[in-house]
């Protein structure tokens, strides 16, 4: 059976791979996915992103301990000029900094998610 | 350009209900109360409305119960949803279909109980999830709406400079409004090591950077300006009006330091023949701290980058060098989820010069800003009195 882009994102997710788009036309890089390019309306073609970004902004959500703690959000520009909302592991929400270069951690547990990482 | 309808039409009759908890009452029975005050405000009968215009958090049909429970037969109709700048937003097309003889009177009207609603937030959330999905934002659980605007905060700080202090300002200078207001919901006089001292919710904005959650109803009647001069109040018109949208979702927005206001506010501005610095009064739509800063930024109030410097000093608070959310605004005067009509109900009531204690002397000219979403749509009036026409 066909599937639109976004059931096509999210079976590359459950396979732990993660994909945004390029757009055939003006090479803008796309996320999330979609059908058409939002810049310029040409086709958009899936791509692999490197895997590197840095941190556009981002901010801790705080929560009860017995709920499981804070946790972040953030958003991060990938180097091939897409963003996107992702949550970044391995350090302490607080010290998340806007600027600071990350890189991709896999996907979430929940298959539904993509999580970055400081870059070493 | 819309430069035509410069003037063209002005808001005769303000209403207001339930503010704060509205007890016993649904949502549609503030709604009416502020609509039938509004209706008498104006010197007008229900049966002389034949243009509505209205929108709900919760359903999507909302136009139709509403003419049905107030008894309209309206020949206009608008029910765009754009979030809390809805009641803004609704303006263009209003003057558009009296100008054109479409109708003759249009009511804006919002009304809701969300603090004593039955259905809790987490519920509504719960469902909006299925029924309004944003799957690129929710599996990570923003705190949304606050998480966004806490980036947008976050941001700002980061390219401008701007501070925890200059946000704790911004609701220092709310409160000092709300405490001068007798309708405010906050009024014990803050200071600004109070609100440094309040818990994050979402860094870096902690319980006081975030607008309340009341219940309350707004309402207002527009008509064309041949007409509203024989009506019992001062005219208040429509001198410019514009709405713009970058997206829906903070992760797609462009900007979340240069929100669509400065399209909006450019165009209104154009509308109207002026220029920021002829603005006696201005109300922003401050959802959060932040907000205040951004829209006096995108709006032409100081340069980019300089709102936080801006609203220190007391630049905007009673007695400053311009007077910004006079009633107290979201953050102490009222926020029933969605603010639009409530802040055009207030530069309405500065232009008339009935605010007593709050009122800005000699105000002629206001501008009213609605945002909607998580600085998602973005919508102007420029309102003045006969005088500016
Ligand atoms: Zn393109």
């Amino acid at each position: 059976m066909e599937q639109g882009p976004e059931a096509q994102y999210f079976s590359f997710l459950a396979r732990g791979n993660h994909r945004i788009q390029r757009c055939d036309a003006c090479g803008e890089a796309v996320f999330y996915p979609r059908l058409y390019c939002p810049k310029c309306g040409g086709g958009l073609s899936w791509i692999t992103p490197v895997g590197t970004g840095v941190v556009y902004s981002a901010t801790t959500v705080r929560r009860k301990p017995e709920q499981g703690g804070d946790y972040s959000i953030a958003l991060v520009d990938l180097t091939e000029g897409a963003r996107l909302m992702t949550r970044i592991v391995d350090i302490p929400s607080e010290d998340v900094r806007i600027g600071m270069p990350v890189r991709f951690a896999g996907v979430g547990p929940d298959t539904r998610t993509v999580l970055y990482r400081p870059e070493a | 350009m819309n430069r035509d309808l410069r003037g063209k039409v002005a808001i005769v009759g303000v209403g207001q209900a339930g503010l704060g908890k509205a007890d016993g009452f649904t949502e549609m029975e503030i709604l009416a109360q502020a609509a039938r005050v509004a209706v008498d405000d104006a010197g007008l009968r229900m049966g002389d409305i034949d243009g509505l215009t209205t929108a709900s958090v919760l359903a999507p049909m909302w136009a139709m119960p509403v003419i049905e429970y107030l008894g309209l037969d309206p020949t206009f109709i608008d029910s765009t949803m754009l979030g809390g700048s809805s009641f803004v937003a609704h303006m263009m097309p209003a003057i558009q279909a009296l100008v054109s003889g479409q109708c003759s009177a249009v009511l804006v009207c919002y009304g809701s109980t969300q603090r004593t609603s039955p259905i809790s937030r987490s519920v509504i959330a719960s469902v909006r999830r299925d029924f309004d999905p944003q799957p690129y934002e929710y599996p990570y659980e923003p705190l949304n709406p606050l998480s966004t605007y806490a980036m947008a905060a976050a941001r700002h700080m980061h390219e401008y400079g701007t501070t925890r202090e200059n946000l704790a300002d911004v609701v220092v200078a709310a409160r000092s409004w709300a405490t001068l207001n007798p309708d405010a919901l906050r009024r014990t006089p803050l200071t600004r090591a109070e609100v440094l001292a309040a818990p994050m919710i979402s860094d870096p904005l902690s319980t006081f950077d975030c607008c309340m959650v009341n219940d309350g109803a707004a309402a207002y009647v527009m008509v064309r300006a041949d007409r509203a001069r024989d009506l019992p109040h001062a005219p208040v018109h429509v001198l410019g009006t514009a709405t713009r949208v970058h997206g829906r979702q903070g992760s797609s927005l462009p900007s979340l330091t240069e929100t669509a206001a400065v399209e909006s506010g450019r165009a209104a501005f154009a509308m109207a023949g002026l220029s920021p610095s002829e603005i006696d009064v201005a109300e922003l739509y401050d959802a959060f701290s932040i907000n205040t800063i951004l829209f006096l930024e995108d709006l032409g109030f100081c340069p980019k980058g300089e709102g936080g410097r801006f609203v220190a000093d007391g630049a905007i608070a009673p007695g400053g060098s311009l007077p910004v959310n006079t009633n107290g605004g979201g953050l102490s005067c009222i926020h029933p989820g969605m603010y639009g009509a409530f802040i055009t109900v207030e530069a309405v009531r500065q232009l008339r010069g009935t605010c007593g204690e709050r009122q800005v002397a000699g105000a002629e000219v206001a501008l009213v800003h609605g945002n909607g979403g998580t600085l998602s749509s973005q919508s102007t009036a420029i309102l003045g009195t006969w005088a500016t026409v």
